[in-house]
């Protein structure tokens, strides 16, 4: 029974809490909680959407995960990566095992004037790669799945245009073809949907409901509900508690997706889907 | 990078090699206020000896020096992430600059003592550069240590600013109670080729050697920096072995050059922006692109130094600084932008 796909666990969070910038003063902690006490197990297989209001802690959480939180963060409690902790895995083996979509980062980045989309959605490939001596020469089957995923994040036409001059839409599509890249059994992705126009967000949908029911596992942070309502399940973050994480098919789920937003949001079915208006 | 691009790449190196060829036949030709094309000359041995003891390392320094600054300039953008980053900006100006200051207050002070010109003449030619490159980099080593390590880009910086400034002001304070130290600087602070013998050119060539072959195998991680530090670290990249890395060569590369040709000014800041504009290119060819033109550019400026006001000659950097300076300005109004 165990081995039903859905059913395997890829990831368990216990108790974790996370001070952002902690630091010692004259024997006092310093700094952010915002995290406390988190539990939370993902299946194998499974989509699950990170929905909260601002400041909740979903960046946060989602970089606890992939063992990306800053030097300076303080991470109390414990989290396994296919049944091992995560401060077991080595950098190499994490790499090609997380795959990382941030936001923060996009605008503050460096030189890109030479980094075409094929050259970025390319170093999704790198944890595979052998870096050193850099070869910078890709092999046919690293070339074929960065083809792939361009393909499907519709960014192949885009692969000889350098990143400084794409749209953010553009841009955006391209870190998300990288993030794919990586091939990876867990992808965490932070505001995917990000400047995406609809017609790309329902195709970002379609691929990650895809991916999920090919074995890979996603967690994506979401500020789009109407988008986190399809995923396969739903983790509530309010004020670094969770406070509810279950299918998005239970009405349980809803009352407490509700609750978060301090009741100003209705989710009402609408041809077989759930949507999430304004209560005005 | 695709093959279309390595080919450029090549042809890119070759015509960087050509150009510095060009300038260097110059560079022999240039000087005492004639403009002669030197082969047919060497038989008279005064000026075969002015030639090849003095224009040739010369010029074949400067290009060599050039190299290291552009080098360094490419490194100091690609990890800082920062189009304005130049070599010096963990401080080994302002450590160079304070150990000249000190060397020379020390020999003006000790020379008032001992007798034997040649002895300290000796000593100042070799001690100068010495202290000059010893300078730089505890600078540096002093900017990581106040930053608490090479991980934090922000924090680095922050460093390099401080002790430039504290540096700086510890040199002021020399020359302010030794005035004639100040006199002796000046060569230095304005940043000068004229001093370069063989030797010299000989240590910056194994340094700028040795320094871009470990730079450019490498490289590849600072692609995937520029993506932001996470999504490197995401991808596997060990950040802090790879800033200690980068540092150490960017400490080497510019402390060399610097205790050689003394501060020249914009070769290496501007140095990976001329390649920019030519080729975009990932970095391990930005890296070797941008040497190569550090080193045209400043064979350029020494060329150009001596031919000015020839017979009289400007110190170069002076001229790299109003060269550089106005490319930028020219670069700034034509892209809107620096990156």
């Amino acid at each position: 029974m165990s081995t039903l796909r859905g059913n395997r666990e890829i990831l368990r969070v216990e108790d974790v809490s996370v001070t952002l910038g902690a630091g010692r003063r004259r024997g006092m902690s310093t700094g952010n909680r915002v995290l406390q006490r988190v539990n939370l197990t993902i299946e194998a297989g499974s989509w699950t959407a990170i929905v909260g209001p601002n400041g909740a802690g979903k960046t946060t959480l989602l970089r606890a995960c992939g063992n990306l939180l800053d030097r300076r963060d303080d991470r109390e409690g414990r989290i396994d990566l296919m049944g091992q902790s995560l401060d077991h895995w080595s950098g190499r083996a994490l790499a090609q095992s997380v795959a990382w979509l941030g936001t923060a980062e996009i605008g503050a980045d460096g030189d890109l004037s030479a980094l075409s989309a094929w050259d970025v959605v390319a170093l999704g490939r790198l944890p595979h790669q052998r870096w050193w001596p850099s070869t910078g020469a890709l092999t046919t089957d690293d070339a074929a799945v960065v083809q792939d995923v361009m393909m499907q994040t519709h960014t192949w036409q885009l692969r000889d245009k350098p990143l400084l001059e794409m749209s953010s839409g553009e841009r955006q599509r391209v870190h998300v073809a990288r993030a794919l890249a990586v091939r990876a059994p867990l992808v965490l992705m932070d505001e995917p949907l990000l400047n995406l126009d609809p017609p790309h967000q329902a195709e970002w949908i379609q691929l990650v409901r895809a991916m999920a029911a090919e074995g890979q596992t996603i967690i994506s942070v979401l500020h789009e509900l109407n988008a986190a309502l399809y995923a396969d399940n739903i983790v509530v973050l309010v004020k670094g508690r969770v406070t509810h994480a279950g299918r998005v098919d239970s009405p349980d789920t809803r009352a407490a997706i509700t609750a978060a937003f301090s009741n100003r949001i209705q989710i009402r079915s609408l041809d077989n889907h759930w949507v999430a208006l304004p209560r005005v | 990078m695709n093959a279309r691009n390595t080919t450029s790449a090549v042809s890119v190196a070759l015509t960087l090699l050509l150009a510095a060829g060009a300038l260097t036949c110059l560079g022999l030709m240039v000087g005492d206020g004639t403009l002669r094309w030197p082969w047919g000359l060497t038989s008279d041995p005064i000026t075969a000896e002015i030639i090849w003891q003095i224009r040739a390392p010369r010029s074949i320094g400067a290009w060599a020096a050039g190299a290291l600054l552009g080098l360094a300039g490419a490194i100091a953008q690609a990890i800082f992430r920062n189009p304005l980053a130049d070599p010096y900006l963990l401080g080994s100006s302002s450590g160079a600059a304070l150990a000249v200051a000190i060397a020379l207050a020390l020999a003006s002070w000790l020379g008032a003592d001992v007798s034997g010109a040649a002895f300290w003449g000796g000593f100042m030619a070799f001690g100068l550069t010495g202290a000059a490159f010893t300078g730089a980099l505890l600078a540096v080593i002093l900017t990581v240590t106040l930053a608490g390590g090479v991980a934090q880009g922000t924090r680095l910086l922050l460093g390099g600013v401080v002790v430039g400034v504290v540096l700086g002001a510890l040199t002021s304070f020399l020359t302010f109670i030794a005035p004639n130290v100040l006199l002796n600087m000046q060569g230095f602070m304005l940043g000068s080729t004229a001093l370069l013998n063989w030797s010299a050119v000989g240590r910056l060539l194994v340094v700028g050697a040795i320094c871009m072959a470990i730079a450019a195998t490498f490289a590849k991680p600072l692609d995937a920096l520029q993506l932001g530090e996470r999504t490197a670290r995401s991808l596997g990249i060990p950040l802090s072995q790879v800033n200690a890395i980068y540092i150490l060569l960017l400490a080497t590369v510019t402390g060399a050059a610097v205790a050689h040709t003394g501060l020249i000014a914009f070769v290496g800041l501007a140095a990976p922006h001329v390649v920019r504009a030519w080729l975009p290119c990932q970095h391990r060819a930005l890296l070797l692109l941008s040497s190569l033109t550090g080193g045209v550019l400043l064979l350029g400026a020494d060329a150009l130094a001596r031919l000015i006001f020839s017979p009289m000659e400007l110190p170069t950097g002076l001229l790299t600084a109003l060269l550089g300076g106005g490319y930028l300005l020219w670069r700034m109004g034509k892209v809107g932008r620096l990156s």
